[in-house]
């Protein structure tokens, strides 16, 4: 259940904006991957293209030797791709456990020992039972009987994670997970990423949070203009100067220019 | 909570045995006559509410479905001469053209969303009525007369009393199979968030499309039966932008999505309608259910029942408080566990 994601020369733009310019990365598999980069960069539109939610004009998308670049998001996702939203998009009228039981689970047969899912009306018992244990690996069981709406922002990011393991996806794609989560869920969240990777989950995550990606990540990806930039582990990429300058450049120039005496005068 | 329960079923048994007594205590043939525009508005509006309710998709035109469900009868009765009981066995057929009509309906409007879809919808509504009026299938604007159902007189609306009663007991049924299912429930993920629940795996046009189907069915039955009862078919009445309204009103009086609020709008709604109609000149009544409608969707947007609902879970939080707290406790004391308990 383990899978190499890999995109290859993504290109898209938006009208005049270019998003995307012939990226090229690799989200090994069995590992976890961080990509960073500036605003605008272009990090949540690869993650559109490559979960089926945009075309790019450009670029291919693979999934192992499988080409996924054009199937739909129902496709990408049947195939053991999962994704959380950077706005979590959970169902807020569904409880906790009816938002568990609308992923279809038995897409991929689920894991072994996991009887009685194909056939689970409103969640079977198989399909139930599973989606009670997810809950309780993530740590928000406590609520299923809860409506989704009334969740915490940090408790809907862990009901979206939970939801997407549900179909137990190969790739998980998580954009920023830590973002405006408290920091004890955080180290929380990091925890459960972890184990699940353990278990021979490849992740790719688009995260600001650089405690969370440098002490989560195998292999980190930077992304700026849409390309990617620098590739590597979490110490290199820490230092490379291109790094550097593509995130604090112009903001160490400016700070810079204000320390400068004014000479005009 | 076994309580509950029990006094649920106790009250639906109740309930069902009003349903079968009613013409028997209420011989007067205009009570029964309200009876059965009643429970024709119980079917409708539940059948309504197994699509629009569940999938969030507002329907402004199945009076297209109840309207093509009752020309079919009158045409087909008059056709193929069948009248009485035998043209009860049309019932069915009704709702499958009704059905059928639905297909290209939904292919066309389901590809858009929210009041998109739901100027669509009335704009098959006056497709629909422009149609009638002018084929001459139907009748045109002269409309078609059914044959005279051979009942006695003093029991004469007693059949479709009955057979109302049974179709509208049979849809709230299949309301609540639907919605306790993976069907119902992947209906309700499309209301939240249809892009979402694509994503996550669910066929969603198929999943809001035979939705959409059941629904009609359902309706095109009940308009066959209806006009079978009231024996003429105008477009006018056949294709009525009224009927619309009052089946989204109802729905949403007595809380849209669940399975007891279009039934209670029904019971409420249909016969207060009726009555005001008596009292005044007409159109008054008109008003007052505009009006309702405005105070329904600005006061009670979600409707009576989960209105209701949350008051009485709030009620008895603050009753368990209560008794929770023990005497002579200080005022700040009192504070503090007021303030711990709201927050929970």
């Amino acid at each position: 259940m383990t899978a190499e994601l890999a995109t290859r020369g993504i290109t898209k733009s938006f009208g005049g904006v270019q998003a995307l310019a012939e990226c090229t990365l690799t989200a090994p598999s069995g590992q976890i991957t961080g990509l960073i980069g500036p605003n605008g960069s272009g990090k949540t539109t690869l993650f559109n293209i490559i979960t089926g939610y945009e075309r790019p004009d450009a670029g291919q998308v693979f999934l192992g030797s499988q080409e996924i670049t054009k199937a739909a998001p129902r496709r990408v996702f049947a195939l053991g791709v999962g994704r959380t939203f950077q706005l979590t998009r959970i169902f807020p009228r569904l409880t906790v456990l009816e938002n568990m039981l609308v992923p279809s689970g038995h897409l991929r047969g689920g894991p072994a020992g996991s009887p009685g899912q194909r056939n689970s009306a409103g969640g079977g018992r198989g399909h139930r039972e599973r989606a009670m244990e997810l809950l309780a690996f993530t740590g928000i069981d406590g609520l299923s009987g809860a409506l989704a709406g009334t969740l915490s922002y940090g408790q809907r990011k862990l009901l979206e994670l939970s939801y997407v393991l549900v179909a137990d996806p190969a790739v998980v794609l998580l954009d920023e997970p830590a973002g405006g989560v408290n920091p004890s869920l955080v180290n929380h969240l990091a925890d459960r990423i972890s184990e699940l990777n353990k278990a021979g989950r490849t992740f790719l995550i688009v995260e600001h949070n650089m405690d969370f990606v440098m002490g989560l990540c195998h292999q980190v990806t930077v992304l700026d203009y849409g390309t990617v930039i620098a590739s590597g582990p979490p110490d290199l990429i820490r230092n490379d100067p291109r790094v550097l300058d593509a995130y604090l450049g112009s903001a160490l120039l400016d700070a810079q220019a204000a320390d400068e005496p004014a000479v005009d005068d | 909570m076994t309580a509950q329960r029990t006094l649920r079923a106790a009250g639906l048994v109740v309930l069902l045995a009003v349903v079968a007594v009613f013409p028997l205590v209420f011989t007067n043939p205009t009570a029964t006559l309200f009876a059965i525009d009643t429970l024709i508005f119980v079917i409708v509006a539940s059948a309504w509410n197994m699509f629009s309710g569940f999938s969030g998709y507002l329907s402004l035109g199945h009076a297209v479905f109840y309207g093509t469900g009752a020309y079919f009868m009158a045409v087909a009765a008059n056709d193929w001469h069948m009248n009485g009981s035998a043209a009860f066995e049309l019932l069915p057929l009704a709702g499958l053209v009704a059905a059928l009509i639905a297909v290209p309906v939904g292919l066309i409007a389901l590809r858009v969303r929210r009041h998109t879809f739901v100027v669509i919808t009335i704009a098959f509504f006056f497709i629909a009525q422009l149609a009638a009026s002018n084929l001459s299938v139907t009748g045109g604007s002269s409309g078609l007369i059914l044959p005279s159902p051979p009942f006695a007189s003093a029991t004469f609306n007693n059949p479709f009393y009955y057979l109302a009663a049974v179709l509208a007991v049979l849809t709230v049924a299949l309301a609540w199979l639907v919605r306790r299912s993976r069907y119902g429930l992947q209906l309700r993920a499309i209301r939240d968030d249809e892009d979402r629940a694509a994503g996550l795996g669910v066929r969603t046009m198929p999943v809001k499309l035979s939705a959409l189907v059941l629904s009609a069915f359902i309706t095109g039955m009940a308009g066959a039966l209806w006009v079978y009862f009231i024996g003429t078919a105008y477009p006018m009445f056949v294709f009525d932008p009224l009927f619309d309204l009052a089946v989204v009103l109802m729905a949403f009086f007595g809380g849209l999505g669940t399975i007891a609020g279009p039934v209670l709008g029904a019971l409420v709604l249909e016969p207060a309608q009726q009555w005001l109609t008596l009292q005044t000149t007409g159109y008054e009544s008109e008003i007052l259910f505009g009006a309702l409608f405005l105070v329904i969707i600005l006061f009670l947007p979600r409707g009576v029942l989960p209105t209701a609902a949350e008051y009485l879970t709030k009620g008895r939080a603050v009753l368990a408080r209560r008794r929770e707290r023990p005497p002579g406790q200080s005022p700040s004391e009192l504070a503090e566990s007021r303030g711990g308990s709201s927050r929970s």
